[in-house]
């Protein structure tokens, strides 16, 4: 090491105290301190005119407005657009840290091509053509219903024109990552036979009760939610939190439930039987839309839902119930809502009804404070896709999963291994979906892969071509709100810099291949480029997308009043159990959702891992949370190396005690466990949760419908 | 040094609303972008972590379910110490001047060519806002491309902390100065962590301006060390009469009790002291 005057002086604390006193010393310093204070190697930021950019930030589907402060041309800091209707200048650290994810020298800087085990830079026409010239020969060879496409989000015209260009093809292999609007949409179609999607009104309601949501943990539209959260004081609202642990959204709320976990149907029903036998539910104008079901509806809740008989599945009391029945349903915008976590997974349908059934009851849909059905999102207006005669016979076949699942297509993937080719735009299944080395498996079997990614995910490491795309900053990207808002909002992502590297927007990347593949597909793509393309299919939205960088589409709610069908609910399916036995797993590991670290298709930034606490991650080692009772049982104490076993997989991690958690309940971050050699500040860091997690499929939706799974943990 | 037009000092503060905020970090990121604030390969150690803003997370220590949570922003408190004379605990000890009360703004700075590592100031300071730098700041090839000319990067061997974003302060007052303003308005100078706050838990402005939402969110009473006249109102370590202008907002009675140490059976006697006692 080498000894500096600086670091020398810097060797103790209070090394210099005895001589300070003397004024001689003194000076000494003082000169020491001029002399050392010229680093070389320390940067001088260069100086200019400051200008600021505004653009909508697409790391999660909340879609905040960002304003993007610049240096020369520079962006040096990403802030809240105080003028957008999501966020009003609010922002989450993983908007902020935006630049991290720009400048990341991880990222994937040029085409690549595959050879062996090895990526290969290559020319963007290359890659282009290599990927169109292997989808022309699987067409051509009569398989084109087997080529797939798997996008994050399934709304915006980026998604539009990956399912635009399979469908082209001949293919109804068009996924979108799995989330909770996909079991909402379930849900509608069940109790309300629509096709459309629940936004929650939650600035508006004076009675959240929140089935497990993390609101504050990332839930749907982030920073919209802290934002009607804070408010709630002044508002005079209440938020009510059910869950197994005090997440915290619970230790924010008014009121903290803690039930079993996975009994939060049962809750919802126990609550719905007593609004229905005291005649509780809005007899107003609603009652009249109360469609087929609702006396059997009635018996069955009598028979199986009683106050007592939900305080037995739910560790609750039963005046709790009846009481929070009771205020649920005389507030005066009462809204109850499911998607456990940051919703960014499926959910259980029978949950789903049960607590949408509370939101019936109380009349609160299409209200003011309460669950708006939203229908499909339908502002982009494409022109008929052209096919040829090969693509019009092969879009005869079915998609693979009919439910629309991508879990369910990994599924079917890996078992019969009949898909030709994948193309991923901005999603990493690989990572993000339950029990990972399953879908793992099924992407490698399938022997054409196409990643267009910013990044070297787990997913594009598995690629054959990997075509680089844009990030947010460098994008032209419109991006519809969903994920839970009631009010609608469609931003524009504008590029706030020239591209870094030598990336694509991945809309004109798939406009290429199409163009490359000539005949009825290139024909499908008449427009020169995406922003073309974007400007063509946006239609009226679009001088308000330009003008303001976004259109705010809906603000009331709808105006109409779709009856309920009580049927589904009626019949009491059965509850889906987490996997594995309670006589093997004596525990059950539940995900829990940080909204400090992303747990999606991206990897967190340096900034959001230097935010993690050491209660949550310690070097390498992820910590898993338990009530000190159970960490007794299991003969751990805090801070022990111990090996957690579930059905689908086994990790080491460490033990962290917290009080707040249910015993016989552990609880482990999502978003760790990074496999990106690249990268230094994700990879290795603690263990992916989906390595141990398993889909359990819900036979009503064709989703995964758990949240959690059984386990077993002992000292390593 | 600029005074306002009633002739009296700025005396810069926050309140951070305890039962408002969530935990969620973008305060501490917000700080890291807006400050240069370098980061390494593993933060997991957190008294090398340079975090000039840190949420910590406390609870009431009861079992489940009575089990409750707090998260507590904590910048550095910029202590005026006793009658806002400026000893601060660490200006007190600093040997370099390196950091020094500034009375006009009443910001505690750090002028990190000055200091020279001697780290008293850390041990001075009583709620650890203080860093130090045991390395030189290295940014991953090509992430200096975000670095801020607004504020100069540390070097191996200083001492760095939250400086209120006082180049904010100086920006906006540049700004007063070009306009032949006499001041700047509450709204100009706002700090990063502040701004970027989603659930608009923190609020700063001058504790000395009746007008500014800070000084009418927590009362600070002048003549008593600027003890906060609202109950539910409090500073951390509060007794040892370093005068923060860091309040903090709750409810919680348990969450103000978290914010000094007390005797046995103490707390009952002084927690609806304030503005009483002046310690
Ligand atoms: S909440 Fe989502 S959209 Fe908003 S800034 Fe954070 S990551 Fe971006
Ligand atoms: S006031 Fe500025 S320097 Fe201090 S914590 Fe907030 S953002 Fe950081
Ligand atoms: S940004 Fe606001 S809500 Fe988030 S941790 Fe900081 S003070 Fe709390």
């Amino acid at each position: 090491m080498k000894i500096d005057r600086r670091s020398f002086l810097g060797l103790g604390l209070g090394a210099a105290a005895g001589v300070a006193v003397s004024p001689a010393t003194w000076k000494l310093m003082d000169d020491s301190s001029i002399w050392t204070q010229n680093w070389s190697w320390t940067p001088v930021p260069r100086d200019g005119e400051v200008t600021f950019d505004n653009t909508v930030c697409s790391l999660c589907p909340g879609n905040c407005g960002l304003s993007v402060r610049k240096i020369d041309g520079r962006p040096v800091k990403i802030e809240g657009r105080a003028d957008y209707p999501v966020n009003t200048g609010g922002v989450c650290l993983h908007g902020v840290s935006g630049l991290q994810y720009l400048y990341d020298p991880s990222r994937i800087k040029t085409p690549l091509k595959r050879t062996g085990d090895t990526f290969e830079a290559i020319s963007w026409d290359d890659a282009l053509e290599l990927v169109a010239t292997k989808l022309a020969e699987i067409k051509d060879a009569g398989k084109a219903d087997r080529i797939a496409c798997v996008t994050n989000h399934g709304v915006g015209t980026i998604p539009g024109l990956f399912g635009r260009f399979v469908k082209a093809l001949g293919s109804n292999n068009v996924y979108a990552m799995d989330t909770m609007d996909k079991t909402w949409e379930k849900t509608l179609e069940k109790m309300h036979g629509v096709h459309g999607t629940l936004g929650f009104d939650l600035e508006n309601s004076d009675f959240v009760l929140s089935f497990g949501t993390g609101l504050i943990e990332g839930w749907g539209s982030p920073v919209s939610n802290f934002k009607a959260n804070s408010s709630r004081k002044e508002r005079g609202a209440t938020l009510v939190q059910v869950e197994p642990r005090l997440s915290n959204t619970a230790a924010n709320a008014d009121t903290w439930i803690a039930a079993k976990p996975n009994t939060e149907a049962d809750l919802a029903l126990g609550m719905a039987n007593v609004i229905i036998s005291n005649n509780l539910y809005n007899t107003g104008y609603y009652v009249s839309g109360f469609g087929p079901g609702f006396d059997e509806l009635t018996a069955m809740l009598k028979e199986n839902y009683s106050p007592e008989a939900v305080a037995q599945t739910t560790g609750i009391k039963a005046a709790v119930i009846v009481d929070l029945a009771k205020r649920f349903v005389k507030a005066g915008a009462p809204v109850a809502i499911a998607g456990k976590g940051k919703g960014a997974t499926p959910g259980s349908m029978r949950e789903f009804a049960a607590v949408h059934l509370l939101n019936c009851l109380a009349g609160n849909i299409n209200t003011k404070g309460g669950a708006w059905i939203l229908s499909p999102q339908d502002y982009d207006q494409w022109p008929a896709v052209e096919m040829d005669d090969a693509a019009s016979e092969a879009i005869e076949k079915p998609a693979m999963d009919p439910a629309g699942s991508v879990a369910g297509f990994f599924a079917k993937a890996g078992a019969d291994k009949s898909v030709e080719a994948l193309l991923i735009s901005d999603a990493n299944p690989c990572f993000a979906l339950a029990d990972a080395q399953a879908v793992t498996k099924a992407v490698q079997d399938i022997p054409f892969v196409v990643s267009f990614s910013s990044f070297m995910d787990e997913t594009t490491q598995l690629a054959d071509v990997v075509l680089p795309s844009h990030t947010f900053l460098e994008r032209t990207e419109d991006l519809p709100s969903g994920a839970g808002m009631a009010r609608r909002v469609t931003g524009l992502a504008k590029p706030v810099i020239d591209p870094v590297f030598n990336t694509k927007n991945p809309g004109d990347a798939i406009l290429a291949i199409a163009k490359a593949m000539e005949g009825t597909v290139g024909d499908s793509f008449p427009w020169e480029s995406y922003e073309e393309c974007l400007e063509a299919v946006t239609g009226d939205l679009w001088s308000d997308l330009s003008d303001q960088g976004y259109a705010a589409v809906q603000e009331t709610p709808p105006a109409t009043r779709p009856s309920v069908d009580f049927t589904f609910v009626a019949q009491n399916p059965a509850p889906i159990a987490a996997e594995g036995t309670e006589a093997d797993f004596a525990l059950i590991l539940v995900p829990l959702d940080n909204v400090r670290i992303a747990a999606g298709s991206i990897a967190s930034s340096p900034f959001a891992v230097k935010t993690v606490a050491d209660t949550v991650l310690l070097g390498k080692d992820v910590l898993v949370e338990m009530n000190p009772e159970t960490a007794k049982a299991n003969k751990l104490s805090q801070g022990d190396l111990a090996v957690i076993e579930t059905p689908r997989g086994k990790a080491t991690v460490k033990v962290n005690l917290f009080e707040g958690i249910m015993p016989g309940v552990v609880a482990m971050v999502k978003g760790l466990g990074h496999a990106m050699d690249e990268n230094r500040y994700v990879n290795g860091k603690g263990v992916n949760i989906n390595e141990l997690m398993g889909p359990v499929m819900d036979a009503d939706s064709g989703l995964d419908a758990v949240w959690g799974i059984r386990a077993k943990i002992s000292k390593a | 040094m600029k005074q306002d037009k009633h002739g009296k000092n700025h005396k810069f503060g926050m309140v951070v609303d305890l039962d408002k905020c969530t935990g969620c970090g973008s305060c501490m990121v917000a700080c890291m972008s807006e400050n240069n604030v370098p980061f390494k390969e593993d933060e997991s150690n957190k008294k090398d972590s340079l975090t000039w803003m840190r949420v910590y997370k406390i609870t009431n220590g009861k079992s489940f379910p009575e089990t409750e949570i707090c998260y507590m922003p904590r910048p550095c408190m910029h202590c005026g110490g006793k009658g806002d004379h400026g000893h601060s605990p660490c200006v007190s000890v600093c040997p370099a001047v390196a950091t020094d009360y500034d009375h006009s703004s009443g910001i505690v700075s750090q002028i990190y060519t000055r200091c020279f590592g001697c780290r008293y100031c850390m041990g001075a300071c009583p709620y650890h806002a203080r860093y130090f730098n045991w390395w030189d700041p290295k940014w991953p090839e090509g992430m200096e491309s975000y670095l801020s000319p607004d504020v100069s990067p540390r070097m191996r061997g200083v001492v760095e902390k939250c400086s209120f974003c006082f180049h904010r302060y100086q920006e906006a007052r540049d700004l007063a100065y070009v306009e032949e303003r006499d001041d700047i308005e509450e709204q100009e100078y706002q700090t990063a962590c502040t701004q970027a706050c989603p659930a608009g838990a923190i609020t700063f402005g001058d504790l000395n301006n009746p007008d500014h939402a800070v000084s009418q969110l927590v009362e600070p009473d002048a003549h008593n060390c600027g003890k906060p006249k609202n109950p539910k109102a409090f500073r951390l370590l509060e007794r040892l009469q370093t005068n923060p202008k860091v309040y903090y907002v709750s409810e919680r009675e348990w969450v103000r009790k978290a914010g000094d140490n007390y005797l046995d059976g103490e707390w009952e006697k002084v927690k609806n002291n304030h503005g009483k006692d002046h310690g």
